[in-house]
């Protein structure tokens, strides 16, 4: 008005009955002709509306400002992630690269070490061999780890015995053990005779983490306990046959307050505690799972749809205790984090890489089981896994039949048996230059001794020396020498020196030269060429440094023998393994069209002691077991006229119903039966152990060889080395 | 004297083989031969190489009628030469070619003669230069 100009301006009313609404108020001065301000015009816009909209599109642009930057953001993730995943592979690609000539590098050694050298080259060399199996070792853990994370492992499903894997990890472990720690192993009665999992992936993590437990372990004792648990509230539902339909949501969502529970309940071993916390969390169990009962059977099966399936699922627990310097409780959360060690000190006076135990709880999880770990400081460390393995009931052989504490008929052949049933092992420690001590349970020594006389059988088979009356020597530096840094076994031995012939003139020992002359008789005869499970193939070429070191650890030997109680009971054990073994030396059939492979396979052989039956194709196998009774087959799967798979069919059915019409069906006569033939019909024939030989080794190939029958496969190349694994599994 | 000429001989020999064994040509399966090489077989490796060369001449000349076959279809009957041939090649250790045979194999699958055909060349090829190698080092 003062101005005299119209102005416009917003105004906002509150009114009582629309609430506020907003006005566009024009106001303009009215003039008179002559100039004067008479009045006003007054215009009012509802535009109440439109400010509304205006301030929703604030809103939103807003809104699309913070989507936008949020857009960057997750782009830019995407694209760390894409590098990282591309430098895991680069990593993966490059280790695999590495790999090869680095392999190169270490077979050349291998091949200098079967060469003339002096004795300083061959201290230089060890430590070559040792230094690259060290870093190729590295390698494979950065492979696997990162073929774990990627996805891309796949996992085996195989038969093995847990007791048997226990107890080669132990002997193992127990074999390159610098200190002095006594290595136990548990495994409860419970646990079955035989489970299905993946082996390979399991015995990885044991070995892992009982080499772990070693090296902080600097006395006292690390140990290995195997038993059952009833399913832990972690378990997917999906796992368990004839699930009553529950979510696996309802899983995941426990799988946070799986961690409570199984880290509560490590400090508690008792059962009920464990199923106390179940209930507690209301985490999904299955009904039957009474808290009343401790120790459940390790079969789910009490519900009686479970009863009927032919599979079940056993949950078996899996504890690594040792006495060593402990975990700080700080370093725990991190401590299966990719290289991290529980501090830059440890890492510096303990070496390793920290991978470890990062690829163990991969490995464990992508199995579908958890692993964790309670420790005191000063006092010890327990690493506990449990995981679900597949029991088939059908396939449970009944070779247990054998009383574990019945010592006194323990025979070699027995071991298999023995093995399924004895929980108990234990390896007392030992001084350098040594392997056994005088104490301990007679079990173990037998087992020890058991052990000894197998790594002998396969040296002296596989060099085809004369039997030198020191077979056992051999045998024993040979396991030293393959296990332990080279080097330093070496040094060992050279420093307790004193010539070969020490050893016969030793006095009294009557008692001890009977042993030899027992496991001497048992070479010689060369029944069963169990072989123990170091591998001494990838060393064979060290024989001669070996010949050179067995005669300087010569007189630890007698020390031991003298401390042992049961030395009588030995002789005769060994004289009446003779026996035993000169009536049954296995009797193996090759089946093989490939005359590369039929050379090769039975030059193997021969140097693992055996002879060989050679036939070149299916119907050729077929004839060759009805005139004979095989104790193993080899087979090959692709030959022609017919091949591994039908000619396994066709035994298979034989066992079955103890006649040969499926052959004759497929147009193979029965030949007239000879002196030799099978069992009479009255004994249902034997299961003969098949092992396919596969080219192309592919899981898919793999399951149509146990589908058609066979036990098991071997992937040519055929290597010594799986050559020994085959004899060893399924030669009595 | 004599020992001069035999240490050269083996410096030579094992250098051939780390050339060998470092351009991925041979792997660990030929050691695993040698290691069956001793006094009671002393001439194995020579011995099995040759045989592998007299059977690897049959089935790659098998290999190449077959395929040179204007009416050639018969997939199979490559596929099993082919079989003999990897597996003979592998229990050896020669892995180059072992591979090749992999991917011969692999066009094979998808009846690709053109592609079978180039993998047959450059097994021959491979072939010839194993040989020629293997030869040397049985010199």
């Amino acid at each position: 008005m003062d101005k005299g100009l119209p102005a416009k301006r917003e105004i906002t009313f509150e009114t009582e009955l629309f609430g506020s609404k907003t006005f566009l108020i024009y106001v303009e001065p009215v003039f008179s002709k002559a100039g004067e301000t008479i009045g006003i015009n007054y215009m009012g816009i509802d535009i109440t509306d439109q400010v509304r909209k205006r301030e929703r599109m604030i809103k939103i642009r807003e809104e699309i400002a913070v989507q936008k930057a949020k857009e960057t953001e997750l782009n830019r993730t995407i694209h760390i992630t894409e590098e990282t995943m591309r430098a895991k592979q680069m990593l993966a690609t490059m280790s695999h690269e590495i790999r090869s000539p680095l392999s190169g590098v270490v077979s050349m050694a291998e091949i200098l070490a079967t060469t003339k050298l002096d004795r300083e080259q061959r201290q230089l060399l060890n430590v070559m061999l040792s230094s690259g199996d060290l870093v190729l070792q590295l390698i494979n853990d950065i492979l696997d780890l990162s073929k774990v994370e990627s996805g891309v492992m796949k996992l085996e499903a195989t038969k093995f015995r847990p007791r048997e894997v226990v107890k080669h990890v132990l002997q193992t472990a127990a074999a390159s053990l610098q200190k002095i720690l006594t290595l136990e192993g548990n495994v409860a009665d419970d646990v079955p005779i035989e489970v299905i999992g993946d082996v390979l992936r399991i015995r990885q993590i044991l070995t892992n983490l009982i080499s772990n437990a070693i090296k902080f372990t600097h006395e006292g004792k690390v140990g290995v306990k195997l038993y059952v648990v009833p399913e832990p509230p972690f378990a997917k539902e999906g796992s368990q046959h004839g699930s009553d339909g529950s979510t696996a949501n309802q899983t995941t969502t426990n799988v946070p307050k799986e961690e409570t529970c199984t880290s509560t309940s490590q400090t508690s071993s008792d059962q009920r505690g464990f199923h106390g916390k179940k209930h507690e969390g209301s985490c999904q169990n299955r009904s039957q799972s009474e808290p009343g009962t401790p120790v459940m059977n390790g079969k789910i099966d009490v519900t009686e749809e479970q009863a009927e399936l032919p599979e079940t699922t056993v949950w078996i627990r899996c504890d690594v205790y040792d006495t060593g310097i402990g975990i700080p409780e700080n370093a725990l959360p991190t401590l299966f984090k990719k290289y991290m060690q529980v501090s830059a000190d440890h890492a510096r006076k303990y070496g390793g890489t920290g991978l470890g135990l990062a690829i163990c709880k991969q490995l464990v999880e992508l199995m579908g089981g958890r692993l964790t770990v309670s420790s005191r400081v000063h006092c010890g460390s327990t690493f506990t896994f449990i995981l679900p393995y597949k029991v088939s009931l059908s396939c449970d052989h009944s070779d247990d039949s054998d009383d574990p504490d019945d010592l006194s008929d323990m025979d070699d052949h027995g071991d298999s048996d023995d093995d399924a049933t004895n929980g108990f092992f234990q390896f007392q420690p030992r001084t350098l230059g040594s392997l056994f001590s005088s104490n301990g349970s007679s079990r173990t020594q037998k087992l020890l001794a058991h052990n000894i006389g197998h790594v002998n059988s396969h040296k002296i088979n596989g060099f085809s020396e004369n039997y030198c009356s020191f077979p056992t020597s051999n045998g024993q530096a040979k396991e030293m020498d393959l296990v332990e840094d080279a080097c330093s076994v070496a040094e060992a031995l050279e420093i307790s020196s004193e010539p070969e012939c020490s050893f016969s003139h030793s006095p009294d020992h009557d008692s001890e030269s009977a042993i030899c002359r027992g496991r001497r008789h048992h070479n010689d005869v060369n029944g069963e060429n169990k072989v123990s499970s170091i591998d001494v193939s990838t060393y064979s070429e060290t024989s001669r440094e070996v010949d050179v070191k067995v005669k300087i650890s010569e007189p630890q030997l007698p020390a031991e023998r003298q401390g042992r109680s049961d030395s009588g009971s030995q002789s005769t054990l060994n004289t009446s393994q003779e026996v035993s073994n000169s009536i049954s030396k296995p009797k193996i059939l090759l089946v093989e069209d490939n005359k590369i492979n039929v050379l090769v396979t039975q030059s193997m052989m021969k140097q693992l002691g055996h002879t060989i039956d050679v036939v070149n194709n299916g119907v050729q196998a077929v004839r060759a077991v009805q005139c004979r009774s095989y104790d193993l087959v080899l087979m090959d799967v692709c030959m022609p006229v017919m091949d591994g798979l039908q000619a396994t069919r066709l035994i298979r059915s034989f066992e079955e119903t103890g006649n040969w019409d499926a052959a004759a069906k497929a147009g193979i006569e029965r030949p007239s039966p000879s002196s030799d033939s099978l069992q009479p019909d009255c004994t249902p024939p034997k299961h003969i152990p098949i092992i396919a030989m596969t080219a192309n080794a592919l899981s898919e190939s793999a399951e149509e060889c146990f589908a058609n029958g066979m036990d098991s496969f071997v992937s040519k190349p055929v290597t010594f080395q799986k050559l020994k694994e085959c004899l060893e599994q399924y030669l009595p | 004297m004599l020992g001069l000429a035999a240490d050269r001989l083996r410096a030579d020999m094992n250098r051939l083989l780390s050339f060998l064994f470092h351009q991925g040509i041979l792997d660990e399966q030929f050691l695993q031969l040698q290691q069956l090489q001793d006094e009671t077989s002393p001439n194995f490796v020579s011995e099995v190489v040759n045989i592998y060369f007299h059977e690897s001449e049959k089935l790659l000349r098998n290999l190449r009628s077959l395929l040179m076959d204007r009416e050639f279809s018969d997939y199979n009957k490559m596929g099993i030469h082919l079989n003999q041939f990897m597996g003979s090649s592998s229990s050896i250790g020669a892995k180059r070619i072992r591979n090749v045979c992999l991917a011969f194999r692999a066009a094979s699958d998808q009846n690709n003669r053109a592609g079978c055909l180039s993998a047959l060349e450059v097994l021959e090829h491979e072939y010839c230069f194993l040989k020629n190698k293997l030869h040397e080092l049985f010199q």
